[in-house]
């Protein structure tokens, strides 16, 4: 039984930390534009390279 | 959310005031539209970010204050092909705050239902007695310790609507769902002190996450049809070019304009307000106002509608009325109050609620009573009474419409129909007559070519190329025409547009011209063509446009008449245009030329002979009649306020959505109707046990578990079956 004083609070705590990514993502804006995030992934250029000007 | 269009802040770029405005896009489609939007703007100097918003079709841009007025940030985006506006206050609402707090609720409730499920499987395991009740105690408490922050959050949106329609003295469904909810809490906790088995924290959270679940979706649906009618509305928020007393043109806001200001029209725009016609002659395309597809010769003098299109060269336009006199204006008017009459309608679930949940209640009641009378104490009474109220807690009631609704309204925004009002389906379940507008709505509301395959590819072709840059719909249609014949499209230079003939162009050879018949040198009586194009060489070609019928109309009405449904046509246009249309597809009524304020009256003469009609429009002049009528559809070709006045928008060039969306309501409703069915056989078998004290709370948990997983099991058939409209 010592077992679950250990066990219950693991699960008790990865289900914590699954809640609390899944209002950071929230708040962070990642469900805001589930479209456009998938069509980002697919831009060669990043932030950096955008200011630098293109490079081929 | 304060409704302010433009959020300051202090912060950022060494203290520098900085203000964020959204502007919606609406031609950004994909990735690549994407990023050409956000460098469009970030090239402005003075533009800090911009953030593009693919599935609102918005974007967001923070500039320093004072550096960057709007205008400027729609100019770059135009120059980069898009179509941009700033919004107003009033249409903007940040695209997904309504469902982000569902979406919150609905992951905490996620989290509690996931750890209590943990826990709760492993005390119902070990049922055999090999747990010890002081385990089985620390278990429920620790249920306890997420479960009651989790119910009080998640919990809200339910309490807050019950609240709201117990202080109004009526019932909605969410009365019970609270009820239950809340005595399932309190018993458990209650039963935890006590030490007992009964303990129902997981039924509660995991009723409450599924809820939830299906409330998130049902939203979502809406908020998403909602925003881009928003956006629509944005896009044609109109401005006006006013050419001020000391003969400068200025931009001005269309409601900044006043009687007698004299406002120049480029061609390809809307009028911003109703007005005389001071200078140039041209065609207008009065469509929206009068559902007449033919564009109308305009000369100075002639009375313009605010929201109809300047065809031609520029016109210069002496404003009659401000923007809120405007016939426009008087539309959305007569809409908002046809809107109010039709608030009252009272949705299946909450009419189910007004019967269920006094019977619940009594019986409640009556367990409690009976029990305290035949001796048990109020303890034991008590305890029976609210398992009672915890057997009917209406876990599959409450899930038996929205997992309906929401399988149903998938499916259709599969199909391209947006379904926008919450109650919309059941209204088109209810449906016994549907009324169609003719423009636009049975047709296509644009010229087609009729006889393409008569004439010349060459030919075609080359007066294809010499329309091309014209927004005429007569030579958009020969463009279209030119196209789905993939002949090539040549763009060609000198092309001069003379208002209100046609298109002229000098070649080498001589004088190019298409345009009106008479203009370009046919005679009268032979005037039968819509068009004429005359080559270098003096050949004539004469081209037949019409506003075509959308091409499943005929198969789509005989459905309906077959589902014995009653058609109408009520249209603004023309007697014999309407006749003709009407005989086409087998349908008698037809009314012709009818004002706004008549077809309204002929929508209230059919309710008032008890018919529940659907009204299929797409004009502004449809729109009051749209939400007068007790359902709507609208097409997405349709004017922006038909759609916002529409139940639902459907996609596309065909006709068939509106019987796939009749289909699929009454097959909603049917649904509906045998999970409500199913929700009371399982309430029927349980409840006389439960009264008797009989219920065990393993049997109760199966029971109710698996009453709910029937309801949404038979909801989710609606995906994927076959649905006919009978």
């Amino acid at each position: 039984m010592t077992a679950l004083a250990w066990l219950i609070p693991c699960a008790l705590l990865l289900g914590l930390a699954g809640l609390a990514a899944f209002l950071w993502s929230l708040h962070s804006g990642q469900f805001d534009d589930l479209e456009g995030a998938g069509w980002r992934i697919l831009e060669d250029e990043d932030e950096e390279s955008r200011e630098r000007g293109p490079h081929r | 959310m304060d409704g302010a269009m433009t959020e300051m802040s202090a912060a950022g770029d060494g203290g520098l005031r900085l203000a964020t405005t959204t502007l919606a896009v609406g031609n950004m489609h994909c990735g690549g539209c994407m990023r050409k939007v956000e460098t469009a703007l970030s090239a402005i100097p003075g533009v800090v970010s911009a953030r593009a918003h693919l599935s609102a079709k918005r974007v967001s841009a923070t500039y320093r204050l004072g550096e960057v007025p709007a205008t400027q940030l729609i100019e770059a985006l135009e120059r980069a092909g898009f179509v941009a506006a700033e919004l107003t206050p009033a249409n903007l609402k940040k695209p997904n705050a309504p469902d982000q707090d569902l979406l919150r609720r609905l992951g905490v409730a996620g989290f509690a239902a996931a750890n209590i499920m943990l826990l709760s499987v492993s005390v119902w395991s070990s049922r055999g007695g090999d747990m010890s009740p002081s385990i089985q105690s620390l278990f429920h408490w620790l249920s306890a310790l997420i479960a009651l922050p989790a119910i009080a959050y998640a919990g809200v949106p339910f309490f807050r609507s019950a609240a709201a329609a117990l202080a109004l003295r009526r019932v909605n469904m969410d009365v019970p769902i609270s009820l239950g909810v809340t005595l399932a809490t309190l018993m458990s906790v209650y039963q935890s002190v006590r030490g007992t088995e009964q303990v129902y924290f997981d039924a509660a959270i995991t009723l409450l996450f599924f809820l939830l679940l299906g409330r998130f979706l049902d939203q979502r649906m809406r908020v998403k049809a909602a925003g881009a009618a928003a956006n629509l509305l944005g896009l044609t928020a109109a401005s006006a070019t006013v050419l001020r007393h000391d003969g400068v043109l200025e931009r001005i806001s269309a409601s900044a304009v006043v009687p007698g200001m004299r406002i120049l029209t480029a061609a390809g725009e809307r009028f911003a307000v109703d007005g005389k016609l001071l200078q140039g002659t041209g065609d207008v395309d009065q469509s929206l106002i009068t559902g007449e597809s033919t564009p109308r010769r305009v000369v100075p003098g002639a009375f313009l509608y605010a929201g109809t299109i300047n065809l031609s060269g520029p016109m210069f336009v002496e404003a009659a009325t401000s923007n809120e006199g405007t016939l426009l204006a008087e539309i959305a008017r007569l809409m908002a109050t046809a809107e109010q009459a039709r608030g009252r309608y009272v949705r299946l679930a909450d009419r189910a609620a007004r019967l269920y949940a006094p019977m619940v209640h009594a019986l409640g009641l009556l367990t409690f009573c009976g029990w305290l009378i035949a001796g048990a104490g109020w303890e034991g009474a008590l305890t029976a009474a609210i398992a009672v109220l915890i057997i009917t807690c209406p876990c599959a009631l409450a899930l038996a419409v929205p997992a309906v609704q929401v399988a149903a309204t998938s499916r259709l925004f599969a199909r391209g129909i947006l379904v926008k009002a919450a109650d919309a389906l059941e209204r088109f379940a209810e449906i016994d007559s549907v009324v169609f507008d003719k423009t636009g709505t049975l047709t296509l509301g644009r010229p087609s070519l009729l006889n393409a395959h008569r004439i010349e590819p060459t030919t075609l072709a080359a007066a294809a190329s010499l329309a091309a840059g014209s927004r005429h719909p007569y030579a958009r249609a020969l463009v279209r025409a030119a196209q789905d014949l993939d002949l090539p499209i040549r763009p060609v230079i000198g092309v001069a547009e003379i208002a209100g003939f046609g298109l002229e162009r000098q070649t080498p050879l001589g004088r190019e011209r298409l345009g009106a018949p008479d203009w370009c040198g046919i005679q009268d009586g032979k005037a039968t063509s819509t068009l004429c194009y005359r080559a270098a060489d003096g050949t004539l070609t004469g081209f037949t446009l019409a506003d075509q019928m959308r091409s499943d109309a005929a198969e789509a009405t005989r459905a309906l008449k077959a589902a014995g449904l009653a058609l109408e046509i009520l249209s603004g246009d023309g007697a014999s245009a309407v006749a003709q249309v009407g005989e086409a597809l087998q349908v008698e009524a037809c009314s012709a030329q009818l004002m706004p304020t008549q077809k309204i009256a002929r929508l209230q003469e059919l309710s008032g002979a008890g018919r529940k009609v659907l009204m299929v429009g797409d004009g502004l002049n449809d729109a009051p009649a749209l939400a007068t009528a007790h359902a709507s559809l609208s097409p997405a070709s349709a004017a922006d306020i038909s759609q916002t006045a529409a139940d639902a928008v459907f996609q596309g060039d065909a006709l068939f959505p509106v019987v796939e969306t009749l289909a699929v309501a009454r097959a909603a409703h049917r649904m509906a109707l045998q999970n409500f069915a199913i929700a009371l056989g399982y309430n029927l078998l349980f409840v006389p046990l439960a009264m008797a004290g009989h219920v065990t709370p393993l049997l109760a948990a199966i029971a109710m578990s698996c009453s709910s997983l029937a309801v949404t099991a038979n909801a989710l058939r609606l995906r994927t079956c076959k649905v006919t409209l009978t």
